[in-house]
Parts: C-alpha cells; sequence; structure tokens
C-alpha cells in the first residue's frame, strides 16, 4: 500500500506510548499472498532465475569487449570459442553472438514491459468503470472490444506501423493498445462482483462518488488477478514481438531482439547452430520462468485452488 | 417535541420483477425526533429494510421509491445521486448487518475509517487520523492504534462490527440507520454492541433507526416502535407500552411466538401460516388469513393506521381507535 510506512509512522506520532510497544503491523491479503508464493518452489526459482536473466543483461554487455554492431574483422562464423573470447561464437557479420544475445533479451524483456504496462493502465481503467457503471455504459463499453477483437491483429498493426513510423517503443506502446482487450474483459468481471458484495453497498451508503469508489474499493481488489494476467501477458507480447521480427515489421537492424536472432538463425541452423541456440534458449528461460511465476501467483493469490 | 429530523411521506417502494410488479413497501408514513431511537420490527420481506435503503438511494436496479423521504426539511428521494451523496455519510449514515463483507478485505482499517472524513469534511490525513483513532476508542476496541493499522480479515465479528458502527458515526450523523446490526453476531456480542448504541446515541446525540426482527433487541434499547407487516405500519407504540399492552393481533401473535426468560418453552406460540405474497397482496387487512381474531369484515375492508391511545396507533379493524373509545 502507497504510503503506508509513512502512516504507520503518523500513528505512532498520534499515540506514542503503548506501553509494552506491541503494536503489530497489519497483513494484508496481498501479502499473505506472498507469503504462500515464497513457498512455491518452482516460482520462487523462477524469480531468481528470471532476476539473473535480467540482471545479466543488463549490466552484461559492459563487461563484453565487444559491441553489439561491431564485426570482428578476425572472426566470421565463429563458433562458440574460450580462446577468442567469443563465447557463443560470431554471426556472418563477424558480430559477437553473446552481445546480441544480451541485447536482444533487453529489448524483448522492455517492448514486453511497455506493452504489458500499457495494457494494464488502459485494461484496468476501461474494465473497471465498465463494470461498475453498468447498464448501457457497460454494453457500449464492451461492444467496443468487441469491435476490436474483431479486427485482424496483423492488420492493426500494420497500420500502427505507418501511424508511429518505425520507432520500436511507439509500436510497442501500441501492442499494448491492443493487448489491453482482454485485460479489459477480465477486470469488467471482476469488477461486476466485487460491485454486488456488500462494503460497495457501505462505501455508497457513505456518500462516496462512483469514481471514489473504483478508485479506492473496486482497484485495490484487482490486484490478483491483475498481477497474474500480466504475468501472463509479458511473455505472450515477448511472442508477438518475436513474431512480428520474424515478418520483418518488428526491431530493424542493427538494433536487435531475441525474435530477430532466432529468425536469422533459423535461417543458418544447419550450418551454425549456435546463431539459433543460444537467443532460442534464452527466449525459452524467459518464457519458462514467467510461467511459472504467472502459475505461482494465482495459486497463491486464490489459495482455495490449490 | 422539537421539529422532527426525518419524515416520511407515503413512502412505497416498488420492484419489477419478471414475474410483474412486488410493492415490498406500501405508503409508509414515519416521524423521527432528533436524538430518538425508534424500531422497526418486522418478519423477512416485511419492507423494514427496504424502506430504508430507499432513503439512501441504494435500492436494486429494478426498484422504485415514491412518495417523501424528507430529512431536514430535504427530500432525498428526489436528488440526484450527486446530490445524495453530500448528505449520505455526512448527515445519515448506515450500519449494515453483516460485518464479515461489509469492510473492504484489501484496506486497513484507518484508509476505511478516514475515507468518510476526508470525502465530507476535507480533513486532512493528519486530523482524519486522530478523530479515527479517538472514535476506535469509543466504540470500545482495545489497543485502537495498532487495530488501526490492521486489515478487516485480521479482526473478530464483534470488533469488525464495532469499526462499522465507527465508520458510520464519524462525521456525527444525525441519522444512524442500524440494519439488523446484531443478527450476524453471537448472542454475547450482541449484547455489547447493543450497549454501545445506547451509549453512542446518548453520546453524539444521534437520531437511530434500529431495524431488527429480535423484540429483545427494542426492548432494551428503543424509544418507539414501528411495527411492520406486508410493508405496511401496523402498529405504532412507545416501547413499554407496546410491550405491556400490544393493540395489533400480529404484535400480539410476535410477542406470543418470542422466546421470554420469565415464561416456559411451552407458551411459546408460533404464528400459524406465511406473510402474503407481496404480488398480491389480499383485499381486505394482509394479517386476515393469519389472524386468530379475523371477522368477516377484515377480508373486506383494508384498515387504516388510526391513533388507539396517547401516542399510539394501530392498522385494526377490531382494536377501537382514540375517538371510538371515548366516545
Amino acid at each position: 500500500m502507497l504510503g503506508s510506512e509513512k502512516r504507520d509512522a503518523l500513528v505512532d506520532a498520534l499515540e506514542p506510548d503503548h506501553g509494552d510497544g506491541f503494536a503489530p503491523k497489519g497483513r494484508s491479503l496481498t501479502e499473505d499472498a506472498m507469503r504462500r508464493f515464497r513457498r512455491n518452489k518452482a516460482a520462487l526459482v523462477s524469480v531468481y532465475v528470471l532476476g539473473a536473466l535480467i540482471l545479466v543483461s543488463l549490466i552484461g554487455p559492459f563487461f563484453i569487449p565487444f559491441g553489439y554492431e561491431d564485426p570482428d574483422w578476425a572472426a566470421f562464423r565463429l563458433p562458440p570459442d574460450f580462446a577468442s573470447g567469443h563465447y557463443f561464437g560470431t554471426d556472418q557479420n563477424g558480430r559477437d553472438m553473446l552481445a546480441r544475445t544480451l541485447y536482444g533479451t533487453r529489448v524483448s524483456l522492455m517492448v514486453a514491459l511497455v506493452a504489458t504496462l500499457v495494457s494494464i493502465v488502459i485494461g484496468v481503467t476501461y474494465g473497471s468503470i465498465a463494470g461498475y457503471l453498468g447498464g448501457r455504459t457497460d454494453a457500449i463499453m464492451m461492444r467496443f472490444v468487441d469491435i476490436m477483437y474483431a479486427l485482424p491483429y496483423i492488420l492493426f498493426v500494420i497500420l500502427l506501423m505507418v501511424i508511429f513510423g518505425r520507432n520500436v517503443i511507439l509500436l510497442f506502446i501500441g501492442i499494448g493498445a491492443v493487448e489491453w482487450l482482454t485485460m479489459a474483459r477480465i477486470v469488467r468481471g471482476q469488477t461486476l462482483s466485487l460491485r454486488e458484495r456488500e462494503f460497495i453497498e457501505a462505501a455508497r451508503a457513505a456518500g462516496l462518488k462512483p469514481f471514489q469508489i473504483i478508485r479506492r474499493h473496486i482497484a485495490p481488489n484487482l490486484v490478483g488477478p491483475v498481477v497474474i494476467f500480466a504475468t501472463l501477458t509479458v511473455p505472450e507480447i515477448i511472442v508477438t514481438e518475436s513474431f512480428l521480427s520474424y515478418l520483418g515489421f518488428g526491431v530493424q537492424e542493427p538494433l536487435t531482439s531475441l525474435g530477430t536472432l532466432i529468425a536469422e538463425g533459423a535461417d543458418v541452423m544447419e550450418v551454425m547452430p549456435w546463431l539459433l541456440g543460444f537467443p532460442a534458449g534464452f527466449l525459452i528461460t524467459m518464457l519458462l520462468t514467467l510461467a511459472f511465476i504467472g502459475d505461482g501467483l494465482r495459486d497463491a493469490f486464490d489459495p482455495k485452488d490449490v | 417535541m422539537t421539529e422532527n429530523i426525518f419524515k416520511s411521506e407515503n413512502l412505497t417502494v416498488r420492484f419489477d420483477t419478471p414475474d410483474g410488479e412486488v410493492q415490498a413497501v406500501s405508503g409508509l408514513n414515519l416521524t423521527i425526533a432528533p436524538g430518538e431511537t425508534v424500531a422497526i420490527v418486522g418478519e423477512s420481506g416485511s419492507g423494514k429494510s427496504q424502506t430504508f435503503l430507499s432513503v439512501m438511494g441504494l435500492l436494486a436496479k429494478n426498484g422504485k421509491a415514491s412518495g417523501k423521504a424528507i430529512l431536514e426539511g430535504r427530500d432525498l428521494l428526489t436528488m440526484r445521486p450527486r446530490e445524495l451523496d453530500v448528505y449520505r455519510g455526512r448527515d445519515i449514515s448506515m450500519v449494515f448487518q453483516d460485518p464479515m463483507t461489509g469492510l473492504n478485505p484489501s484496506l486497513k482499517i484507518s484508509r476505511q475509517l478516514t475515507e468518510t472524513l476526508e470525502v465530507h469534511q476535507g480533513c486532512t490525513r493528519q486530523e482524519a487520523d486522530a478523530k479515527a483513532l479517538a472514535m476506535l476508542e469509543a466504540v470500545g476496541i482495545p489497543d485502537p492504534k495498532s487495530r488501526f493499522r490492521m486489515y478487516p480479515h485480521e479482526l473478530s465479528g464483534g470488533m469488525r462490527q464495532r469499526v462499522m458502527i465507527a465508520m458510520a458515526l464519524l462525521c456525527e450523523p444525525k441519522l444512524l440507520i442500524a440494519d439488523e446490526p446484531t443478527t450476524a453476531l453471537d448472542v454475547t456480542i450482541q449484547a455489547q454492541i447493543l450497549e454501545l448504541f445506547a451509549q453512542l446515541k446518548d453520546r453524539f446525540n444521534t437520531a437511530l433507526v434500529l431495524i431488527t426482527h429480535d423484540l429483545g433487541v427494542v426492548a432494551g434499547l428503543a424509544d418507539r416502535v414501528f411495527v411492520m407487516y406486508a410493508g405496511r405500519v401496523v402498529e405504532e407504540a412507545p416501547v413499554d407500552d407496546l410491550f405491556e399492552d400490544p393493540k395489533h393481533p400480529y404484535t400480539k401473535a410476535l410477542l406470543a411466538s418470542t422466546p421470554r426468560i420469565d415464561t416456559d418453552l411451552e407458551s411459546l406460540e408460533p404464528i400459524p401460516g406465511r406473510p402474503p405474497n407481496l404480488q398480491r397482496l389480499p383485499k381486505g387487512c394482509a394479517f386476515a388469513a393469519r389472524c386468530a381474531f379475523a371477522e368477516a369484515q377484515c377480508r373486506e375492508i383494508k384498515p387504516a393506521l388510526n391513533p388507539v391511545a396517547d401516542r399510539r396507533t394501530c392498522a385494526c379493524l377490531l382494536v377501537p381507535t382514540e375517538e371510538r373509545a371515548s366516545a
């Protein structure tokens, strides 16, 4: 909860002496869920692996003597080799594969995070408003979502490309803007059931306005499903990005992403398998760990299903 | 007596259902004076809760209220929701039946309590926290400082009900509606909560409406009692008079069916039959079919609510009205 520490300090100031100093801090449902999550071994290991992967992709390039776009004139198509320092080998242009893979991971992760964030912001706002207001507003808002769903996805991406040009970040904000549809549906469904709970009635009886109720009472109760769905959205967007890059719509040379690397590696996998193997390994690791984390979170937030 | 704080005139609540229209409350007139405790008693489905949900603007979507519900000269029923939000929580507030579901599970007690203060009085966080802590103390929560930081699921049912009461009282409303505040609690806690209501209404001079089906609750706390049956008030009386000398056959039957410490269990008499279908209310008295004293005229004529004694009214053809009695 935001500013929770600060408020605790405030309360301490208001009522400084309480004898034994026993003032247990409340534990929220989210904190309880996190405790359950930490007991899930597969998920916990996944968090560490993913963390390590992110860390390496962020700081790794500083320790590699080769840039991701600079050819090494002494080494073309070099298989993984410790002597020359090209641990992952080099590609047809003599570029170091380790540097390229780490860069690709960075780009893929960033793209996924940006798009997921966009989809959460739009999806939660849209879905909770539709769900809470209900009635005709809800019907109109959700029909709009249905229409957006019906539009072919690739068409949409090409449209966005025309609007945004080849700017990667803008393109993926755009993809996030398409991804939010499912988020909005999930959030709306959740809000519909929350709306009928008695504490919402109590909030109305206390004179809170609809938007105050959505912000203060509905949104905090959406944390569980939203977090779970976000962890599932991240890999989905990574795959989407890979797919688009594979088609040539995504990230442009010399910048690279895991998808681009895999696409290029697939063409030559019979002669230079390391060009495919390493980026594919990174992608698979990322997707697997995210899947485990998502699973762990779902179990943690909904202990009845365990 | 001074000006009434709340008055309803011909308050009627209807619901559109797939099976037709249901009239949950029909033509209710009641008045509440400042600081007074009024109990609304009746079986399930007698319309007692719906009356006040309609006043608070909390009816279900298919519900429609007509008539007037006047709080300090302003009719709440004609207000737009935005306008109503100014008064809800500030001048009129409500304690709900089930403390287990009435608090938001993902917000700390502190946040839920201070919310009304921030919304209605524009308090800063610090002021609101101080007031809320004082109120927790007032509703008898031990160690309020540490409870303040807890989440609802970390408190017991009685404790949560106290929190809900604190929440309702924070803006010092002129009218507090308690909708079966003790029904979901066990008996020992019930007594404590009732005691608390009695203390608080004196301290804050709040008028209290107690909605209940439990006559025991009524006896200890209320000044005046309205007995409702099938959406109508059938009897209104000061609490002592009601227990001593119930006029309406339904009230009599209700009292006879309530277990008391000073009578044997064998002397309990259940009321035969079931409440009437609100979709097809009988032409005459709604209670006639179950009434031990019913006569032919009862099934034909709908009795009006007439004064029968000092400060008492009753809707029964068989009870002589004041004029008739004195004549």
